[in-house]
């Protein structure tokens, strides 16, 4: 199965981004095979809609799960009609974030963490 | 004659101008194209009378045309759309975020399968009103709606050029700025002599420069920061149309949304000389093009 990490850096021992449709890269894991790519979000600097355009990135590369620190309304609508779990509140490492995923220490978000556009810096 | 008043922030005393300047002189029609807070009613005392919804076009799937190909996504460029395609026995879907849309029509257009219709969503009012030979139309968008453009364009839809059209302009310098001031023949912007007040000057002066506009500067609170403003006017040969100084009981009299030139009739013929000047300048404008 493949995972999907909000990550600052683009290697497993770089921090879980806490934003999502903001982020600075999406770290795909494959739970199957251990092989992990990295791609930088395009989407981070668009006035609206970056959590839109960031959730069908997610669903065009095949993840099923999203791990991140928030996560605002439309992104979750997305992901949801893709049938993507999102888990909120990770922190730490990414490396941290699968493991912790796989001793099941997380459960998914039913709804939205954060209003629109809060991944949005001031400027 | 179309004059707009505008600001790069708010607050510099733009809808004060605006308001002054259309009660001094006839034959005005007033358009509060500050559609995020129109405030100008409030000084003009303008009763209004008629409304109108303002609206636009936005898309609606009929998803039994469609085949979730993603087109009308990728054709979108204000991120409106969302289209998961269907997998694992799970059905696909077309999300639609309307607060995003500016019914451009492109997904519209370019769905191969005819699965989208417009329907008409309300961003929006606009209200119309007179006050003795003024005519007063101003838009207010919704709240919750970011889209001020499109209601701003449907303000501006019923300008009577004959007449002495004022435009208060939203402040700032993006996009809905430029639609309101857009077309005018001359644009007024009202500024305070600080460091805060240039600077956002100087942006404005960048966008009313850009659409061809000629304009001239209107000093709020005149006596109180420094002469950078008036430095920067010269060397940029943008002329100073009027000064106002900074009174108690000019601000006291706003906070009670009484117009200066009700309370100090002095202020009427200041007002029409800003407007002679601001002929003349059109005038010249026009003869050396
Ligand atoms: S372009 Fe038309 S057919 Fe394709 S996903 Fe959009 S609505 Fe469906
Ligand atoms: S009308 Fe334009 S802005 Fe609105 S959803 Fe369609 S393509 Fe996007």
């Amino acid at each position: 199965m493949k995972l999907c990490i909000t990550c600052v850096g683009k290697t497993l021992d770089s921090s879980v981004d806490p934003r999502f449709g903001r982020c600075g890269n999406f770290i795909f894991f494959d739970t199957d095979t251990g092989v992990f790519t990295a791609v930088e979000n395009g989407n981070a600097q668009f006035p609206g809609g970056a959590g839109i355009q960031s959730a069908q990135a997610v669903i065009a590369q095949g993840a099923k799960a999203v791990f991140t620190g928030n996560i605002g309304p439309n992104a979750h609508r997305v992901l949801s009609a893709g049938g993507i779990e999102v888990f909120i509140g990770v922190a730490g490492t990414v490396q941290e974030a699968i493991e912790g995923y796989k001793n099941g220490r997380y459960t998914a978000a039913e709804r939205p963490s954060v209003g629109e556009k809060s991944g949005m810096s001031a400027g | 004659m179309i004059i707009a008043i505008a600001s790069g922030k708010g607050g510099t005393g733009k809808t004060t101008v605006a308001v002054n300047l259309a009660l001094s002189l006839d034959n005005v029609q007033f358009l509060d194209c500050d559609v995020e807070e129109p405030n100008a009613h409030i000084f003009l005392k303008s009763h209004l009378s008629r409304a109108e919804s303002a609206v636009i076009p936005v898309p609606e799937i009929d998803e039994s045309k469609c085949t979730y190909c993603g087109t009308c996504r990728d054709v979108c460029a204000y991120h409106a759309l969302a289209v998961v395609p269907a997998s694992e026995g799970r059905k696909g879907s077309v999300l639609n975020f309307p607060h995003l849309c500016h019914g451009c029509g492109a997904c519209r257009l370019l769905c191969p399968n005819g699965a989208i219709r417009e329907v008409n969503k309300e961003i929006g009012r606009i209200e119309f009103g007179a006050r003795d030979g003024m005519e007063f139309i101003h838009g207010r968008l919704n709240i919750g709606e970011a889209m001020s453009p499109p209601v701003i364009r449907q303000v501006k839809y019923y300008i009577k050029p004959a007449r002495i059209v004022i435009i208060d302009a939203p402040p700032g310098t993006s996009c809905p700025v430029i639609t309101a001031v857009k077309g005018s023949d001359f644009c007024i912007l009202v500024t305070e002599p600080t460091p805060f007040g240039l600077n956002d000057l100087v942006l404005a002066v960048e966008v009313v420069r850009k659409l061809n506009i000629p304009c001239g500067v209107v000093i709020n609170r005149a006596d109180i920061g420094d002469g950078k403003v008036e430095a920067y006017c010269r060397s940029e040969s943008i002329p100073v149309l009027m000064k106002i100084p900074f009174k108690r009981e000019i601000a006291a009299w706003y906070s009670e949304g009484i117009p200066l030139v009700e309370r100090d009739a002095a202020y009427r013929q200041t007002f029409i000389n800003l407007y002679i000047t601001i002929c003349g300048i059109i005038n010249e404008t026009n003869s050396c093009c």
